[in-house]
């Protein structure tokens, strides 16, 4: 029994490791307010989520939070990818700078959306890209921003509810309110 | 120290374990029910719309976590260890209750062509598929227990394509949702047969639980006042009930032990604090769905049997399939959203079989609600950018006015689709996991187009102003999912199955295999009330051959 017992603790312990070697960057303390973000990161994310969905009538992806979804979810859920959105951000911010001589947060609306076109389809300029796929890196950004302002408020997005009520759907939710209607009424 | 001997152990409490758990032990057998994952409580489950089992972006809510990772050897024959939430890992809950505390419940009985498909059309090139050794009519009291014991609501008797039943379901349906009212009117113009789909969900109060409260969190999710049935909130209290059966959550089977006279003498696990223990039995049963069970059946090797319990002839792991989904999404300019749960309500099975230039067919209905984020990553696949202010105001638009008609299509078992056990990656108990390849047979493609053609026929109809074909199915990807089936095939030859009509395992007189493992094909339909027939039908035969106990073999 005692060896067993040594038997699960070294399980425990690979596993333990094995996630410890996962997280790879260090989250938290890095003196900003972020998690896992720098401050010229956040900057650039959220001027790229504000392009996936763009502040109107409705407030856009970075008032919603946004950025601190992300930046959430990387230092847990997704702690495998903060190597691509560290490489990612910067590589958007180095395209930038040669196309235009500015940060992507500094550029005009127009110069942004032209520059996430190109990346979309993978033919952002610059040296960083031939490591990574910029229309990868893209997905990963639509993807999360999407989760982050249509998803619960729960993980740090969605702030007040904001997407569901634009939406139109009751937030907070009310549980239970159609219990009263009769299932005999049927078509 | 050694545990109390048994009469059965059964591994895993889905669809299938939980009720064969419940027969025998009702029939005084003592039972051991093992299951890998927790027991929840309704309490347990956030309405989380990124962490459930239907969209895990942030993870599955009830498992299996990253102690378990599979393998998925692409068609180039590269190898790649994924973890629960990625599509190739054909993820089914790890939790009491299995899929069914967090399933959408629909309730269907296979039609009888379902189980003679190779009668009705013949042989099919570059697949295995064959009768079953059972027919419906072996299967309908059994149905018909599944619906009054387990609890189904709903009306088909609008569905002129049953089978035939002796007795209605035990609930009338819920009250029809905005979509029901569009769907229904419009498939009676096209001369479809429309009706409420059954449901394992009480509408009315049933069985000592409440009704429905219509909320827009169900499919994926617990049912947060119990009105969704599964086992752990049916037959697993009554299995425990009866004084005979323990239920030992978190507890990872590791291999089914065997003696030198190649009997089954008991389960080898590890229990939650991670200890290994050994449980003797007169009788095992294998009720872990249909990838983890030939895992484990391939895991419990021997001097005997060197390939594993069952595989003489190489089918455990074969015959890997699921459902190819198919169908449309429409936009309309009328509201549709009512938050109404659970969404989908409205059925038809005229495209099941008979249709031209291919075989077999499945079902259409309309779509659960979906969330907004799920109505937002699905936007490419109705034409609209997935980013910028057009997406934007899509959803605002569109939210509200759109809906999907779908269902699964019968797919053809491929031999090559196959569950093996991976020489390399082993779980955090050491154990080596499953290994997941293969490819769909071409018959499924043309399946899926001609189903897609048909519920944009319904949509237009009904009303939409654009519509949209669903193209989820390729056919150089194994299949499987959540609806995973066919890897110990039920037959009456041994060379070409690995159980028989009562799901035993061929040449050992104490292993069974229980669950959707040993569906020969998987029907154009949800399979979990065919998994609960024939968990029913199958301990019925166990306790009437029951001899009382062997002794400790």
């Amino acid at each position: 029994m005692q060896s067993r017992l040594k038997l699960s603790r070294r399980v425990f312990l690979q596993t333990a490791m094995a996630a410890a070697a996962a997280s790879g960057l260090a989250c938290g303390r890095n003196g900003t307010p972020w998690r896992f973000l720098t401050i010229e990161e956040a900057r650039a994310l959220a001027a790229i989520s504000d392009q996936i969905i763009p502040p109107d009538q409705d407030p856009g992806a970075s008032w919603a939070g946004v950025v601190n979804f992300i930046d959430r979810q990387l230092c847990g859920p997704y702690k495998s990818l903060q190597a691509t959105y560290r490489r990612g951000l910067a590589a958007v911010d180095q395209s930038s700078r040669g196309l235009y001589g500015k940060l992507f947060a500094d550029l005009s609306s127009e110069q942004q959306m032209i520059l996430l076109r190109q990346l979309e389809q993978g033919k952002a300029p610059g040296a960083i890209w031939k490591q990574a796929s910029s229309s990868e890196f893209f997905g990963y950004v639509v993807d999360h921003t999407m989760q982050g302002f249509y998803g619960d408020p729960r993980h740090g997005g969605n702030r007040e509810g904001v997407s569901w009520k634009m939406l139109g759907l009751p937030y907070p939710p009310i549980r239970g309110r159609q219990q009263n209607i009769s299932p005999k009424k049927n078509a | 120290m050694a545990l109390k001997h048994v009469n059965a152990v059964v591994v895993g409490s889905g669809a299938g374990g939980g009720i064969v758990a419940k027969e025998l032990s009702e029939a005084g057998l003592s039972v051991v029910l093992l299951e890998r994952g927790k027991w929840f409580t309704s309490f347990d489950d956030r309405k989380d719309d990124l962490r459930n089992q239907r969209t895990s972006v942030l993870g599955p809510s009830f498992g299996p976590d990253e102690r378990n990772p599979r393998v998925y050897a692409d068609s180039s024959g590269s190898e790649h260890v994924v973890p629960s939430n990625h599509w190739a890992y054909s993820n089914n809950a790890a939790c009491v209750g299995g899929g069914t505390l967090s399933y959408g419940a629909m309730a269907w009985r296979f039609m009888e062509q379902d189980f003679r498909l190779r009668s009705s059309y013949g042989a099919v090139e570059g697949s295995t598929l064959d009768d079953w050794p059972i027919s419906y009519a072996d299967l309908e009291p059994f149905y018909e227990k599944a619906e009054w014991e387990i609890g189904v609501s709903g009306d088909d008797s609008g569905n002129v394509f049953r089978a035939p039943r002796r007795r209605p379901l035990p609930m009338p349906p819920l009250s029809p949702n905005r979509s029901f009212q569009m769907l229904k009117p419009a498939a009676e113009r096209l001369g479809l047969h429309p009706f409420h789909i059954p449901m394992l969900r009480n509408s009315v109060p049933y069985n000592g639980r409440g009704g429905c409260m219509r909320c827009r969190w169900c499919v994926g999710y617990a049912c947060e006042v119990s009105a969704k049935c599964g086992t752990q909130n049916t037959v697993i209290p009554r299995a425990i009930e009866t004084g005979n059966c323990e239920l030992r959550a978190e507890c990872i089977a590791k291999e089914v032990i065997t003696n030198e006279r190649g009997r089954v003498t008991g389960v080898a696990y590890f229990d939650a604090q991670g200890r290994l223990q050994e449980q003797t039995a007169d009788l095992v049963v294998v009720s872990c769905s249909a990838v983890e069970s030939p895992r484990l059946l391939l895991n419990s090797k021997s001097r005997m049997f060197p390939n594993g319990l069952g595989n003489r002839y190489d089918w455990v792991g074969r015959n890997l399939q699921g459902h190819s989904y198919t169908g449309a999404s429409g936009l309309f300019e009328q509201e549709i959203y009512d938050d109404l749960g659970p969404g989908a309500s409205i059925a038809i099975c005229d495209f099941n079989h008979g249709n031209p230039g291919f075989v077999a067919g499945g079902l259409l209905a309309n779509e659960f609600l979906r969330s907004p984020y799920q109505v937002a990553s699905a936007a490419a696949e109705v034409g609209i950018p997935r980013w910028g202010s057009a997406h934007k105001d899509f959803m605002r638009r569109y939210f509200k006015r759109n809906m999907t008609v779908m269902g699964p299509m019968q797919e053809m078992p491929v031999f090559e689709s196959r569950v093996q056990v991976d020489p390399k990656v082993k779980d955090a108990w050491g154990i080596p996991v499953a290994r997941i390849s293969g490819r769909h047979h071409p018959n499924d493609l043309l399946g899926t187009e001609f189903m897609a053609g048909k519920a944009e026929a319904w949509l237009k109809e009904a009303g939409a102003s654009k519509t949209f074909r669903l193209h989820w199915t390729f056919l150089d990807i194994p299949s499987g999912g959540q609806h995973q089936a066919g890897t110990c095939r039920m037959g009456n030859d041994p060379n070409t199955s690995v159980v028989d009509k009562y799901c035993r395992v061929h040449d050992m007189d104490n292993l069974y295999v229980i669950d959707g493992s040993v569906h020969v094909n998987n029907g154009g339909f949800n399979p979990v009330l065919t998994i609960m027939a024939i968990a029913y039908h199958a301990s019925d035969n166990l306790v009437k051959t029951w001899k009382g106990t062997h002794g400790r073999g």
